[in-house]
């Protein structure tokens, strides 16, 4: 009986938890979203409390409705910050992929005794702060920052870039801060591959890059799609990189939702931009709990 | 009075009617969802028997003995040990300790540790507990390994290593999991006479899981051989080599020649049957003999066979044919016979001289002579 | 297994990580520039450490991220390897599936989502904004990584250990304890570690759920650049960078050193 009870206790502590702080969380944010606007603390209406009645707490109930869905629908901002945010997600996590993947390879080729001091190196930038690093391009990207500079004292141009406070600056800082979570994957996939399979195609007849086409690229796959999606994901829905380093034309919906909730205090639309923003993830998402739980089972 | 092989046991405690089994599985079956791993079973194991379960894998074999240990529940039936039940008892609190076929050795765990492990559990004072650590590594002799890590021990240190700990708390019974499946032949056949030694001294149970033939011959006092869940036969190595009661059980351990053929005649002891190879008169296995007409086989091993150049007079068997394929393997030849009936058949052969005037060739064309009792007759 | 390194690896490996390291470096060098720019070199200084010294906001920011961290952390630590434990060793229970999104969600959930919905969630229970919301929240997410790091581990383990101590006279719970987690012992600090770093590095969902007197270091570094880049902030991200890499180092050569204790005879 107590080895039954200390036994659930394991999977009852943590569930209850997320249940509480995950799962709950959403269903009110989607309780607000169908609310109305209001002035006050807390902005929205209708409140519930629990001193309400049955009746009472239906009729406000009846309130709740989509129009702020409806807003988003209809204002070509949202829709707009919407599709730029996938499209920016999609073009960086490429870009992440052509310049992770050939790191990924190249570490996972090298001599096993420097392997470890690279895995080390790749890790050690994603425990500084992502913050400082993304702050760091500014120096960089800056009119007066110092790719400028370099970039005219070569000679390679004549007048400054604009690049901070663009759209390319975005692309920059989401490939320099999502880079190790693309390698990661790709390089552990790798890592565990067997060389002798690329001998054996190349033992019957392909050539090199034919070898590395038809088996190690082919082999990566599930690291490829882990880092894709581990990038991908997160960025549609990032702030701080089109915060600090995009401009005002830069529309993306993380920034879009901090601008609602915190400058224009409207909790409601708010909401229901998260709602909106977790209904586009959904697939990508469930996509990545599948891979995530097929690959925990195969490692068992 | 004659008898099977060519030992003489003194030990058999299954024949004797007033012992008492040390371990009984009463119809026990095991499901895992819709797959039966272990078949309304029943078993009994005597006491200081060193006994094996035989089968390939997936014959349930494993499965039974953690249940034993118990890490499994049986689905239906009981397990008793030395009279009591062993249903809802966890296994920190069985008087068995069992031996991985991984060794699990703690790996944050001194040698001396390890062994001391089990002893600390039950709260065996430090001076005792030493000095039983003590007593194992000299029964292994791992004297010197005492403070050593298992990951700076080599294969067979670690599996000597497990033994010991297995054994520091004198369980009345062990269980040990394919012991011998990770060590190379050398070793192997070396440890193989050492548990033997181990188990007489200390005056254990062992019960061993093996898919490995050679080593229950060698070891055993009684094996199991099991197929799919249930087993296929009980008995001492000599009973299960030389009185196998199917195909299956024939097959299993070492090689056979299997003719198949239908009844023509029998009598108390020995049963006729006609095949594509003519007449062939084999044993009978058990009392009552199949009817006429029935199809039954006859299974012979391959060095009950006499090999030669032409008919042997007064023998009760006589096969021809031509000789398809030629191994030697130093201490003893083994042939492949072509029948004239196309069955291929094999007989072996001890080389007892060094030097051989006129060996046997391919293609020729040979005799093989057995006696009426060298093959048995089997119904399945 | 032979690897060859080829030029195109070598090149590929090289410029990657200047890449990554690049930025960070510059930084750090104009941490000591001696004009208020970030952007020319006008000597070195180390002036703005000493400025940093005396900005008491900046300190006490610091000082809250320091508790969050080391709270949620070990908060975490605790909840992500149950959760670890129950995804591994009980293949079946009602509502796994759930429990498993739950667990792998955060993991690539937007910080806006999750920072707004913690932040709703506290303001619907009444619960005051401040340390122990952004506490809460911090232990939310990154019990999520914990768990990850702790479950391909454990996944590994291999079991038999845990029979075999349960076997020798352990009860499971014990088993569990003497055996397994000394054995996964560097997953946990490993998990611990991130958790931490998640934690000390934490803007969007801290903006979110903090309160008055809960500013966070990542909140006061963002409100500074927005009013425009200083190297006070480059000298605090050069502190804080100090920090990880002295930890992530020690680390490492612990680990090196008892790997190397496991070779001696």
């Amino acid at each position: 009986m107590m080895r039954a009870i200390s036994n659930r206790l394991v999977i009852i502590i943590p569930y209850l938890w997320l249940l509480f702080f995950f799962l709950l969380p959403f269903l009110i944010v989607l309780r607000i979203a169908l609310s109305d606007l209001e002035y006050g603390a807390p902005p929205y209406t209708p409140q519930f409390s629990l001193a309400d009645g049955w009746n009472v707490i239906w009729e406000k109930v009846g309130q709740l409705d989509f129009e702020n869905f409806g807003f988003l629908a209809s204002d070509s901002l949202y829709i707009n910050s919407y599709l730029s945010s996938l499209q920016i997600a999609f073009f960086s996590t490429i870009l992440t992929l052509l310049v992770g993947f050939p790191l990924a390879y190249g570490m996972a080729r090298a001599p096993s005794g420097v392997r470890p001091t690279l895995l080390m190196l790749v890790i050690l930038p994603f425990w500084t702060s992502f913050l400082i690093r993304v702050y760091a391009w500014i120096g960089i990207l800056k009119q007066e920052g110092l790719l400028n500079q370099l970039l005219l004292w070569l000679g390679v141009i004549d007048t400054p870039l604009e690049i901070l406070s663009t759209n390319k600056a975005v692309y920059i800082g989401i490939v320099y801060s999502y880079l190790p979570f693309m390698v990661l994957p790709i390089y552990s996939t790798l890592e565990k591959m067997d060389e002798s399979l690329v001998e054996a195609a190349r033992d019957l007849g392909c050539t090199r890059i034919g070898a590395f086409w038809k088996v190690t690229a082919r082999l990566a796959v599930p690291g490829i799609l882990a880092g894709c999606l581990l990038v991908f994901i997160p960025a549609v829905g990032e702030f701080v990189i089109p915060d600090l380093l995009g401009g005002s034309s830069t529309l993306m919906i993380g920034k879009t939702l901090w601008i609602e909730f915190f400058n224009n205090s409207d909790w409601t639309v708010a909401s229901a931009i998260a709602i909106v923003l977790l209904i586009v993830l959904v697939v990508p998402i469930v996509w990545f709990q599948n891979a995530q739980a097929r690959a925990a089972e195969a490692g068992r | 009075m004659p008898s099977l092989g060519s030992i003489r046991r003194s030990f058999e405690p299954w024949n004797d009617p007033a012992a008492k089994p040390y371990i009984s599985f009463k119809n026990v079956t095991k499901r895992f969802g819709d797959f039966v791993a272990v078949d309304n079973l029943s078993l009994d194991v005597y006491e200081r028997e060193f006994f094996s379960l035989l089968g390939p894998s997936g014959c349930g074999k494993t499965t039974l003995l953690r249940m034993l240990a118990g890490f499994e529940e049986p689905t239906e039936g009981e397990i008793f040990l030395d009279g009591q039940s062993l249903k809802g008892v966890p296994p920190h609190k069985r008087p068995v300790n069992m031996m991985f076929q991984s060794y699990a050795l703690f790996p944050h765990m001194s040698v001396a540790d390890n062994i001391a492990f089990g002893l600390k559990q039950d709260g065996m004072e430090k001076g005792a507990r030493d000095e039983r650590v003590a007593q194992m590594l000299k029964l292994v002799k791992l004297e010197e390994f005492a403070k050593r890590r298992p990951d700076q021990l080599s294969g067979g240190q670690r599996q000597r290593v497990a033994l010991a700990r297995a054994v520091a708390k004198r369980p009345k019974l062990l269980l040990l999991d394919e012991p011998l499946g990770a060590l190379d032949k050398k070793l192997r056949e070396e440890t193989q006479f050492e548990l033997m030694d181990l188990q007489q001294q200390l005056g254990l149970t062992f019960m061993i899981v093996t898919h490995d033939q050679e080593e229950a011959m060698t070891m055993s006092d009684r094996i199991a051989v099991m197929d799919k869940g249930i087993i296929a036969q009980i008995g001492t190595p000599a009973e299960i080599y030389e009185a196998p009661n199917s195909r299956y059980v024939a097959d299993f351990i070492g090689s056979v020649n299997i003719l198949e053929g239908a009844v023509v005649s029998s009598d108390d002891a020995h049963v006729t049957i006609k095949g594509g190879d003519g007449e062939i008169v084999g044993a009978l296995r058990g009392s009552k003999a199949p009817a006429d007409g029935k199809t039954a086989w006859f299974a012979i091993r391959p060095e009950k066979m006499q090999v030669s150049r032409s008919r042997p007079e007064n023998v009760d068997n006589a096969l021809e044919g031509e000789v398809w394929d030629i191994a030697y393997l130093g201490d003893m030849t083994i042939i492949n016979v072509k029948l004239d009936s196309g069955n291929v058949v094999q007989a072996s052969m001890i080389n007892r001289s060094r030097l051989v005037e006129d060996p046997i060739g391919y293609d020729e064309r040979i005799w093989l002579s057995f006696t009426a009792d060298s093959g048995l007759v089997l119904e399945g | 297994m032979t690897r060859r390194w080829s030029w195109f690896n070598i090149t590929s490996v090289v410029v990657g990580f200047t890449f990554l390291y690049l930025p960070i470096v510059l930084l750090v060098i104009f941490s000591f520039n001696e004009s208020r720019l970030v952007t020319v070199w006008a000597g070195f200084s180390t002036k703005w450490y000493g400025e940093l010294f005396q900005n008491q906001s900046i300190l006490d920011a610091a000082w809250v991220t320091i508790r969050v961290a080391l709270i949620s952390a070990s908060v975490a630590t605790v909840l992500g390897t149950l959760a670890a434990v129950a995804l591994v060793r009980f293949p079946r229970f009602r509502g796994r599936t759930m429990f498993t999104g739950m667990v792998y969600a955060p993991l690539v959930m937007p910080e806006v989502i999750t920072g707004l919905s913690l932040l709703l969630l506290f303001v619907a229970i009444n619960f005051a904004r401040g340390f122990w919301t952004v506490t809460l929240a911090h232990i939310t997410f990154s019990l999520c990584f914990v768990a990850v790091v702790v479950q391909s581990r454990l996944v590994s383990f291999d079991k038999s250990l845990e029979e075999a101590a349960q076997d020798l006279g352990c009860p499971p719970f014990q088993a569990f304890m003497k055996v397994t987690l000394p054995v996964i012992l560097p997953a946990v600090i490993s998990g611990w570690m991130l958790a931490f770093t998640l934690s000390l590095d934490d803007l969007v969902i801290a903006s979110f759920t903090s309160g008055p007197g809960a500013t966070t270091l990542p909140m006061k570094i963002y409100s500074q650049v927005r009013l425009g880049v200083t190297p006070e902030i480059n000298a605090v991200c050069t502190i804080l960078i100090a920090i990880v890499t002295t930890g992530v180092l020690i680390a490492t050569i612990l680990n090196k050193r008892r790997a190397m204790q496991h070779k001696h005879t």
